[in-house]
């Protein structure tokens, strides 16, 4: 099975929820080669448990959401959000 | 919803009376939650159709025969029915008109709703922004906005250009295949004159169109992606 990326825009609500903000026009930076970007354009594995967001730049993954009882959590340790 | 509209054999809009809407800018999306007996919960995205001037909101949906949510929106759904939304969402795939152009709209597929929203916007705000949209269909049948797209296209400086990949009619005069490098060097500007450009469609195609226009000079810092799921283009 081929499986496609999306992006960051896939993920837009479920961020919403976590932030309770709007967060893809937000840039981070990857904490593992440095790249600059912006949440909209991590790419997004959609068909794992939960999404998975990887550096567009190096592909390592920078960030895990997962659905627990309808609740939205968040790890983005691998990606450093601007202020 | 008030109303369904009928777009193509597999596509419908949805439009909605949605209570205290706040707005929402061209591009952004919502996401639709259906509830089913038992607890179980479904919830996808959808790109809103509608402009921000339009008085009701207006969603595109595909029916993906082995899709969860857009089978009951397209098929199930009557007018008069409920829908849960939360939103809108998402603030880098969207076009104002005071973000300015020239304003190069790609489409692949359903990728057209986004654009859909972003025309009504610079129609209705007056704008004076030239806009090129570039679409792609599997066939004509399935073009999405169709009757629309040619009253926009007549507009001053509106160029609308289809290109049809799989079966395009005898007497077709519009483009044919893929979006390619040869299309994309025809309908875009230069890059010396710095077009803002924006391509909504499956993934394949959203990251060759970036690939190629990346290889032709333009500035990577003025193209914005959207992908989304298996479709047609």
């Amino acid at each position: 099975m081929i499986v496609e990326s999306l992006d960051g825009n896939a993920i837009a609500g479920q961020l919403f929820e976590v932030f309770g903000s709007e967060m893809t026009a937000v840039t981070g930076r990857c904490r593992f080669c440095g790249a600059s970007s912006h949440l909209a354009e991590l790419r997004v594995y959609m068909r794992a448990p939960g999404a998975v967001g990887r550096c567009p730049a190096c592909m390592r993954v920078v960030l895990v959401l997962t659905s627990v009882h309808g609740n939205a959590r968040l790890d983005a340790s691998g990606f450093e959000l601007s202020a | 919803m008030v109303e369904l509209v009928d777009q193509t054999p597999r596509t419908k809009s949805l439009v909605l009376d949605v209570p205290d809407w706040k707005g929402h800018r061209a591009g952004q999306h919502v996401d639709v939650r259906l509830t089913a007996e038992d607890g179980y919960q479904a919830q996808r995205s959808y790109s809103i159709a509608s402009g921000p001037e339009d008085d009701k909101l207006v969603l595109t949906v595909e029916r993906l025969d082995d899709g969860e949510v857009s089978p009951y929106l397209v098929d199930v759904l009557q007018p008069g029915d409920e829908l849960e939304l939360r939103g809108p969402i998402g603030g880098y795939f969207v076009w104002e008109e005071s973000l300015g152009g020239p304003l190069l709209l790609i489409a692949g597929g359903s990728g057209i709703v986004p654009f859909r929203a972003m025309l009504r916007h610079g129609i209705a705000t007056g704008s004076d922004v030239p806009l090129r949209l570039l679409y792609s269909s599997r066939a004509l049948d399935e073009v999405i906005y169709r009757d629309e797209l040619r009253e926009a296209g007549n507009a001053n400086g509106v160029d609308i250009e289809l290109t049809l990949t799989r079966d395009a009619p005898s007497d077709w005069n519009g483009r044919r295949g893929r979006i390619d490098e040869q299309m994309l060097d025809e309908v875009a500007w230069a890059p010396a004159e710095q077009p803002l450009i924006y391509a909504c469609g499956p993934t394949g195609l959203v990251e060759s169109v970036a690939d190629t226009l990346v290889m032709a000079g333009h500035d990577q810092g003025r193209i914005r992606l959207e992908r989304f799921g298996p479709t047609g283009t």
